[in-house]
């Protein structure tokens, strides 16, 4: 719980950095939409991307990788999409909204982190039985 | 490379570091921690507290210094349909793979496996939901403090 803590507090210090770069607020959906699409600022967002990949390498490679997910690929490509999109039409992803709009006390961030919060309770609830189901027969 | 840049690539360093120092790229934390019913795992709330601590409190601390260059992410209290429906959507995916964009990032750079799928159905989503117009996000900085740049 203390990592969970102290990781946590690396996050919010990464997102007070990335607000003196560039003013803006440090949701990770709403940077890759900016890499995609906002020309005049693609090489800042892909910056904060590429800290993101690095650490992940840099992590695989002093022996500490990231466990996958119990979900089957298929499965994951189907998540992915909905996360993508569930995100861009929302404004907003566990970081954005998470933790960016809940420090700001934003009403629409705190309304979104309870939602998303519940809709994926729901879906674990449902696709546990599903798996252990499909496990089981 | 522009001092924007640098910025942004240390501040993705930091925040990929607390991610990983955190558990939050284990995707069986991410489920853990949804799993009401099951064995809950509280690690999530730790993090959010910490990165909600810090973050708030740098606002508030730094904001009156740096008034008038960076003025503080603007506060959104408008909720609608769109919000809560995009919220769901996000939700479902979250739960169907315990990954959220960030973690889903450092796990390809890590070589997790189904992340790169996961990421390049992301991406996918991104597009098809950027097609459907902006939506200002929880607190989004005023354009015109954008446009500086």
């Amino acid at each position: 719980m203390l990592t969970g803590f102290f990781g946590g507090a690396l996050i919010g210090l990464a997102a007070t950095v990335y607000w003196l770069a560039t003013g803006r607020t440090a949701g990770v959906s709403g940077i890759v939409d900016g890499a995609l699409r906002e020309r005049e600022v693609r090489g800042q967002r892909l910056a904060f991307l590429a800290g993101l990949v690095a650490v992940g390498l840099l992590a695989a490679v002093v022996g500490s990788p990231a466990g996958a997910s119990p979900y089957p690929t298929a499965v994951l490509v189907v998540a992915g999409v909905l996360v993508g999109f569930g995100t861009r039409l929302g404004g907003g992803c566990t970081s954005g909204h998470g933790v960016c709009g809940i420090s700001r006390f934003s009403i629409a961030s705190i309304v979104a982190t309870l939602t998303f919060i519940a809709a994926g309770a729901v879906t674990v609830a449902i696709a546990t039985r599903l798996f252990a189901a499909a496990a089981g027969s | 490379m522009s001092r924007k840049t640098i910025g942004t690539l240390v501040a993705g360093a930091l925040f990929g570091a607390g991610l990983v120092v955190s558990g939050m790229t284990d995707p069986r934390n991410v489920i853990g921690f949804l799993d009401f019913s099951g064995h809950w795992n509280p690690r999530l709330v730790a993090v959010m507290a910490g990165a909600v601590v810090v973050y708030a409190g740098m606002l508030r601390l730094l904001g009156p210094i740096v008034r008038g260059i960076r003025p503080l992410p603007a506060r959104n209290n408008r909720v609608d349909a769109r919000l809560v429906a995009g919220a769901a959507i996000f939700g479902v995916g979250w739960g169907l793979s315990g990954y959220c964009p960030g973690p889903a990032i450092v796990s390809l750079g890590s070589g997790a496996r189904g992340a790169l799928a996961f990421v390049a159905a992301m991406i996918v989503g991104v597009v098809a939901g950027g097609a459907l117009g902006r939506r200002r996000s929880g607190c989004e900085t005023p354009v015109r403090s954008v446009r500086e740049a």
